[in-house]
């Protein structure tokens, strides 16, 4: 989908080099730090921004040159849905809807029955969690190709949220092919088939959820027959007599056990490697690089 | 009043261009008219002359408001009048856009959130425009007693300017309360302004107390340089205070975000908005509709007291005569007409960069992306406001024609042969019109954060037209601006090539315009 992407603003370089690639049918969780570029990239494949250099295709074709034809294959859902204060909900929704070339009235109805969504209410009268789901259901309710959702349900209430998630993964039943850049990962966990992560415009990891969980460590505590002194390749190793804590890496795993069964094991605890976890040391070495 | 300080620097860090642009401009006007008359009217028999046949007539004194004396001061006093109405539509219009424009976008939130008083934002707003209405009382003291004016009128002139604006400044702090977006707050208060200007307009040549009862008349009430009512300014002054204190109990009663007057519920759905056109026409419908309605109601008002300018001169042959040759070989009344269209084409070429830019304002309020990522191009978004910038003006400039036309007539005696005269002068002036229609259109493409520029060039042309010829500058200076090539009618000659080397500019800017939105980033 993209490669090599740069972009700047100024003196900032947004993209630097930034790959990304979805494949039809699949969901696709797009993550990173606040500021990393997530927006930027969106904006690029949508045809709002013309990239410095690097190539993009988006469905068969350039994102900039063939926006308009492109556009009626796709829907998109920005984070911060801002109305015109002057239309109601109901007729943003239709207007989106036509100006993309049509509309699913009854997935329409449907949707705004699920949502909750009153569509008679005036822009500014809309909550940011309203707005949010105007814009969503302006999405939802179109029948296309492509779904790209930057950070769709910031100020959603959980139950909404609950809603989202059905959808998409009804989108995804149908065939549809989604970019999802969120920041909540329980969402991500629960809807992406694959993940990539970027950081200050790059990508930094990107496959499917058990690919990066391997590339991630494993927490475990043992109480064990006879203390030991030292175990290769853990880290963060804290003994307390004859009780062990520590993390490993995948590939250590086997090795380390056998270490510890050789001091004799009453009990062990593994933890597998949340995704929490797995960003957070992600999300990090962007801090401080 | 905790954090008003930080509001108020915020302010004037955002207004840090347009702030001292319109002070510069209204400093500068009331010194030009001093010099202008001192220079055209060197003594006391012609400026009494001046005075009796022409100041003094009611057409002039509905126009620019009333007449004492016959000084240098006195003559300065009235021709400011316009002046007084500008800066009211300033004051009132900043003080909206720094408190209910802001709330509207959701930034008022942001910062009702942080340490800042209920009234911090009101307060900071008010401030701010009380501040610059008294520095500019103070650089219009200066230039008028530097020019030669005795400095107590100078002071009187330039205090009764500030407490003007402060009033309508105070206008505008209510109707934003009032409203729930800002749109309807500018109207509103707009609409205050524009009925005190019908007020004054009638009341000032009959010398009515009618006058008195419009807030837009005390200032020059307060007769600088002629009898001094320096207790006149006290009554803008209470009125601003009393309108400030129910803003202040209004905002203190609502919620962040909310109104007094009730925001209605919409339809459910539309079928007919499915084009960029018809998404154009919602949005710029209230535009088109207002300023229509408002240059009609002033053509009407101003088209009647034509033939008043005719009697004042009848009586005087030979300086009828005089007037008639500047005027290009014109009748006196139609070069009072064509002088009238030529301030409105200035007014309607605010409504047509207004119109433009809000395709500026589209896509800072990020309305703009979700449209263009549809299968919407960005030509036909962009055009479709610019059918609105372009054709709105003419519409405008036609009701005025037909209102101005009618009045006109009907003050003649002779509707059926003024009406197509009056209505092709209004028309002749959309071409200059539109350039700076074009000029906002090209800004937006092409230098998209400086698109306020357009703004400027007007105020530019605008200080052209009204002390250009005074200054006796270059007339390559004068020709910068579009308005000077606008052909002078009724009564003039109409000249095919101007304006089509207008109408040629501005298609080529607009041009220019969408060549750079089509390859430029959003946002
Ligand atoms: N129009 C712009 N002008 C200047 N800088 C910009 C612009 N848009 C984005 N940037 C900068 O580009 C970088 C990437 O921003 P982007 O919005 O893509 O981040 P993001 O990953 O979407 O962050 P978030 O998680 O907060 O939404 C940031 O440093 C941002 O400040
Ligand atoms: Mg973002």
């Amino acid at each position: 989908m993209v490669s090599g992407l740069h972009k700047s603003f100024g003196r900032t370089h947004a993209l630097n080099g930034l790959d990304l690639t979805v494949g039809t049918g699949e969901v696709h969780g797009f993550l990173g730090p606040n500021g990393s570029g997530k927006s930027t990239t969106i904006r690029v494949l949508l045809g709002l921004l013309k990239a410095d250099a690097g190539t993009a295709r988006l469905l068969g074709g350039d994102p900039w040159n063939d926006a308009t034809a492109l556009h009626r294959r796709l829907a998109y859902v920005p984070g911060d849905v801002t109305l015109w204060p002057n239309l109601s909900g109901g007729e943003v929704i239709d207007l989106l809807g036509r100006l993309r070339g049509g509309l699913n009235t009854r997935r329409r109805a449907e949707l705004l029955e699920r949502f909750d969504l009153d569509p008679r209410k005036k822009g500014r009268a809309y909550s940011k969690g309203n707005r949010q789901k105007v814009g969503l259901v302006a999405a939802l309710a179109s029948d296309v190709e492509l779904l790209i959702l930057d950070e769709p349900t910031s100020g959603l209430d959980p139950l909404m949220e609950e809603v989202f998630r059905e959808c998409v993964q009804e989108e995804k039943r149908r065939g549809r092919t989604v970019l999802l850049s969120s920041h909540i990962l329980a969402e991500v966990e629960q809807l992406c088939d694959r993940v990539s992560i970027i950081r200050n415009g790059q990508t930094v990891e990107t496959g499917t959820l058990t690919d990066l969980r391997h590339l991630s460590r494993t927490s475990i505590t043992a109480d064990l027959a006879s203390p030991v002194a030292d175990l290769p390749d853990v880290h963060d190793l804290h003994v307390d007599g004859t009780r062990v804590r520590f993390q490993v890496d995948a590939e250590h795993l086997d090795a380390v056990l056998k270490h510890l069964s050789h001091a004799g094991v009453r009990s062990l605890v593994s933890q597998p490697p949340t995704l929490e976890e797995l960003f957070k040391r992600h999300y990090e070495t962007a801090a401080r690089s | 009043m905790t954090g008003t300080w930080h509001l108020i620097r915020l302010i004037l860090r955002r207004d840090r261009v347009l702030l001292p642009l319109w002070l510069i401009i209204l400093a500068a006007l009331p010194a030009s008219y001093a010099a202008s008359y001192a220079e055209l009217l060197p003594d006391d028999a012609a400026r009494h002359q001046y005075a009796v046949t022409t100041a003094g007539t009611p057409s002039f004194e509905s126009l620019l408001g009333p007449l004492f004396g016959d000084s240098t001061g006195a003559l300065t006093a009235q021709r400011v009048g316009t002046v007084y109405a500008i800066l009211a539509l300033i004051s009132l219009l900043t003080v909206i856009r720094h408190t209910r424009t802001e709330e509207d976008a959701g930034r008022r939130e942001l910062i009702a959130a942080t340490v800042v008083g209920r009234h911090a934002a009101l307060s900071a707003a008010l401030i701010v425009v009380t501040a610059a209405n008294l520095l500019l009382a103070l650089l219009i003291t200066v230039t008028l007693a530097g020019s030669g004016l005795p400095a107590g009128g100078s002071l009187l002139l330039g205090l009764s300017m500030a407490v003007t604006g402060i009033v309508f400044a105070a206008v505008g702090a209510l109707t934003a309360q009032l409203t729930e977006n800002a749109g309807p707050a500018r109207g509103l208060a707009i609409i205050v302004l524009g009925g005190a200007f019908l007020i004054r307009a009638a009341g000032d040549p009959a010398d009515s107390w009618l006058s008195w009862l419009s807030p837009l008349a005390w200032g020059q009430q307060a007769q600088p340089y002629a009898d001094e009512k320096w207790w006149a300014l006290a009554l803008p002054l209470a009125l601003a205070a009393v309108l400030a204190a129910a803003a202040y109990r209004i905002s203190v009663g609502r919620d962040v975000g909310a109104g007094v007057l009730p925001a209605r519920l919409g339809p459910a759905g539309s079928a007919s908005l499915a084009s960029p056109f018809a998404l154009a026409w919602r949005l710029q419908r209230g535009l088109l509709l207002g300023w229509s309605a408002g240059l009609g109601v002033a053509g009407l008002a101003v088209g009647g007291t034509a033939s008043a300018v005719m009697d004042a001169f009848a009586d005087n042959p030979q300086l009828a005569d005089i007037m008639a040759r500047l005027g290009g070989g014109a009748s006196l009344a139609d070069a009072f007409v064509a002088g009238l269209l030529g301030i409105m084409a200035i007014a309607v070429s605010a409504y047509g960069i207004q119109a433009a830019l809000r395709m500026r304002a589209e896509e800072t309020g990020l309305r703009a992306e979700p449209v263009l990522a549809t299968a919407t191009g960005r030509v036909p978004w962009a055009l479709s406001h610019v059918l609105f910038a372009v054709l709105g003006p003419a519409v405008a400039l036609l009701v005025l024609g037909v209102t101005l036309g009618i009045s006109y007539g009907v003050s003649m005696g002779d509707v059926g042969g003024q009406l197509p005269r009056v209505i092709g002068a209004a028309l002749v002036q959309l071409p200059a019109v539109a350039v700076l229609t074009g000029l906002s259109v090209a800004l937006f493409g092409l230098l998209p954060r400086l698109s306020a520029l357009a703004w400027g060039a007007l105020g530019a042309f605008l200080l052209l037209g009204q002390i250009g010829a005074i200054l006796q500058l270059d007339p390559l200076v004068l020709d910068v601006s579009p308005f000077t090539h606008t052909p002078r009618l009724p009564g003039g000659t109409l000249a095919a090539t101007p304006v089509l080397t207008l109408s040629l500019i501005a298609a080529l800017l607009i041009a220019a315009g969408l060549y750079g939105f089509r390859r430029r980033d959003i946002g």
